[in-house]
């Protein structure tokens, strides 16, 4: 863990907070103390909302969570629904649900993992791989890749457009879902669905592999910037299914630590709580998971499309687990460590996805009619799905009535907690120490924030909120001594 | 062919009415609300409603680009905090503001995306921004946008009598502000 955590003397430092940080769902906040000589003391990443998940969803029936959990977030409704569905299974005492069923939910998860890694890559991160820092903030956004790399621009619409179809035909609906139920699915696919979703699909696997070249073609171009930002050397944690291929649905919990080695492999994820736990830190609201074994100072991990090409012995569809041996070689027999080294590892998961999608609409399980099974009724149940982000836990216990008791939920972006704030601190270290802030600086914070594209808080979005103003303040005074704003049409202007 | 022009043959009705929100976040459930109430005027409104599409989402993404297409006019709805209440009625241009470095563009910036893919000027459209005061998860809607809701759907049962664009815009030159439209 890095000492810029916790300065010795706050009191004596300048406060820097970049308020909310942009291109990144939700509210986020990085406030860096920095002392007289502009040399940084302290880092640290806030979550600045209490998001209360839990206790929005005690009290309701339990065969309403996987519905219900799809308000929690805007931009992954489906992994959230997936997640409560698997946790509801076992509700209900079911182990195995039907395979025509398991296949209609692996396609919508897949569905949802390639339109969020497109509109992730194409729309939030590409200006951080096509464009220099020191180019101008007001074309350093997606209207500069627009504008310079339209057919970049166009291939993300439509390969986000083509996600939520896959979506809107598996469950039933393009929002608010009802394709899960408790112990499987509500419908299978037409054939009319089927062949309307095949078609174009190659070309999307092409677009898929164009823009794995393009993400290597980046690296090749820096690899020397590529290599050292933002890196840091961690565990990894992450599904893989019984034979160590990566699964983004369903299988058991593996570690593994800086090295490679594992620390604990295809454990059953109900035990999640005997490996992992949580800490808590007064100045943020998300909690800081931690591998138990190795205590919180070791024992901090990453989840995500990083951690699952790292974990991961091999990617059942071809052009992807081509891409994935390519990635691997650049560890040389270790994980891949590099921050940025997550839009890489995301992009192979996008092909893997498009690719993936195509297998299971060529299945003819896909129009099978044993669509739910049953069992009998238990307390508990934990639901795990490797999510967009990363790995995702569901935990409810309910009543005799059916009513959820107890909820526990770990999201990817608290996996990744530590770890992010790791990052800023390495890119504060680097780039930041004894130099005067300006805004492609701290836009550099940024850049390592968004690498893990992380998914801070849900759905609210009304109209007139999303500014960004980052503030000098002289701690012993509490005067503003410098203050950077960014305007709605992206430029910033200083208002000190 | 256009790749994934299959995606757009079922578009049919030439006015597409597009609401956002979340409805367990409080007032965020101003938009969909507000879809689900005009969906039972539609059904009354049967034939001379036809040509309308009413499409629901959690916020507006690069996708709501493809949903424009082929459309003669369309209408965004959405809560606000910032607008007065109890609504607020304005024209939209394409615009490339920052909601483009957010995982939520605003309906400017997603016109902006339509002129972008289609290098075409994007259908007219139209904004009403209906005034919220609580946003927290798992809150019912506040009395006061119930009221500023009902100001709206009252406002646009008698807009929909015209899809001419020129009526619309007349409104928005009266005025934006919702409570002098009524």
């Amino acid at each position: 863990m890095s000492v810029l955590e916790t300065a010795a003397h706050p009191e004596r430092l300048c406060r820097v907070a970049i308020d909310p940080l942009s291109r990144v769902e939700g509210h986020g906040k990085v406030t860096l103390l920095a002392d007289r000589d502009h040399h940084i003391r302290q880092a640290r990443l806030h979550i600045v909302e209490f998001r209360g998940f839990e206790k929005f969803i005690q009290g309701r029936p339990y065969w309403e969570v996987p519905v219900a959990v799809q308000r929690l977030c805007g931009i992954c409704p489906v992994s959230h629904n997936l997640a409560a569905a698997k946790a509801v299974d076992q509700l209900i005492g079911v182990r195995e649900i039907p395979p025509t069923a398991e296949k209609i939910r692996r396609l919508m998860h897949y569905g949802q993992t390639l339109q969020s890694h497109a509109v992730h890559f194409f729309h939030l991160a590409s200006p951080d791989f096509l464009f220099d820092f020191d180019d101008p903030t007001a074309h350093r956004n997606i209207g500069g890749v627009m504008t310079d790399y339209p057919d970049i621009a166009r291939q993300g619409v439509r390969l986000r457009k083509y996600g939520q179809e896959v979506i809107r035909v598996t469950a039933g609906k393009r929002i608010h879902g009802t394709g899960t139920v408790p112990g499987g699915v509500n419908k299978s696919l037409t054939m009319q669905e089927r062949n309307y979703l095949l078609t174009d699909l190659d070309l999307l696997i092409q677009w898929s592999r164009n823009i794995v070249k393009l993400v290597k073609q980046a690296y090749a171009l820096n690899p020397g910037y590529f290599t050292h930002f933002a890196t840091i050397r961690t565990n990894y944690l992450s599904l893989v299914d019984a034979n160590g291929t990566l699964d983004l649905y369903h299988g058991g919990l593996r570690a593994r630590n800086a090295s490679g080695e594992i620390l604990f492999d295809h454990l059953d994820y109900r035990r999640y709580a005997q490996v992992l736990r949580e800490q808590v830190k007064p100045w943020s609201y998300m909690k800081f998971p931690f591998i138990n074994s190795l205590g919180p100072e070791h024992g901090w991990y990453r989840v995500g499309p990083l951690a699952r090409i790292n974990n991961c012995d091999r990617i059942a569809t071809p052009l992807a687990e081509e891409e994935r041996r390519e990635f691997m070689a650049l560890g040389e027999g270790q994980p891949v460590h590099l921050t940025l080294a997550y839009h890489w590892a995301r992009m192979i998961e996008l092909l893997h996805a498009a690719e993936a999608i195509r297998e299971l609409l060529l299945d003819p399980d896909i129009f099978g009619d044993e669509l739910v099974a049953r069992g009998e009724m238990t307390r508990e149940g934990i639901g795990v799905i490797e999510a967009p982000r990363g790995t995702l836990f569901h935990h409810y216990r309910i009543n005799e009535d059916g009513l959820i008791e107890k909820a526990n939920l770990i999201v990817s972006t608290t996996n990744n907690n530590q770890a992010m704030n790791e990052s800023i601190r390495q890119v504060a270290e680097y780039y930041l120490d004894g130099k005067e802030l300006t805004e492609p600086l701290l836009n550099q914070i940024e850049v390592a924030v968004r690498a893990y594209d992380p998914c801070l808080s849900c759905a609210t979005h009304a109209l007139g909120k999303m500014p960004l103003i980052v503030e000098l303040v002289e701690e012993s005074t509490g005067d503003v001594v410098d203050c950077l704003i960014r305007d709605e049409d992206g430029t910033f202007r200083n208002s000190a | 062919m256009e790749p994934f022009a299959i995606l757009l043959e079922e578009r049919g009705p030439s006015l597409l009415i597009l609401a956002c929100g979340n409805p367990s976040r409080g007032d965020d459930a101003l938009g969909p609300l507000f879809l689900e109430r005009l969906a039972t005027l539609q059904e009354q409104r049967s034939n001379a409603w036809q040509d309308i599409e009413l499409l629901t989402d959690f916020q507006l993404q690069i996708e709501h680009a493809v949903d424009l297409e082929n459309r003669t006019l369309a209408l965004f709805v959405d809560a606000s905090v910032s607008c007065p209440a109890p609504f607020q009625w304005t024209r939209l241009q394409p615009v490339r503001d920052a909601s483009y470095t957010s995982h939520a563009l605003s309906p400017a910036a997603v016109l902006h995306v339509y002129q972008q893919i289609n290098h075409a000027p994007p259908p007219p459209a139209f904004q009403l921004a209906i005034r919220g005061e609580s946003f927290a998860l798992g809150d019912p809607l506040s009395a006061v946008a119930e009221a500023n809701l009902a100001a709206a759907l009252e406002f646009t049962d008698r807009l929909l009598a015209s899809r001419e664009v020129e009526t619309w815009n007349r409104f928005a030159e009266i005025s934006a502000d919702g409570s002098r439209l009524m």
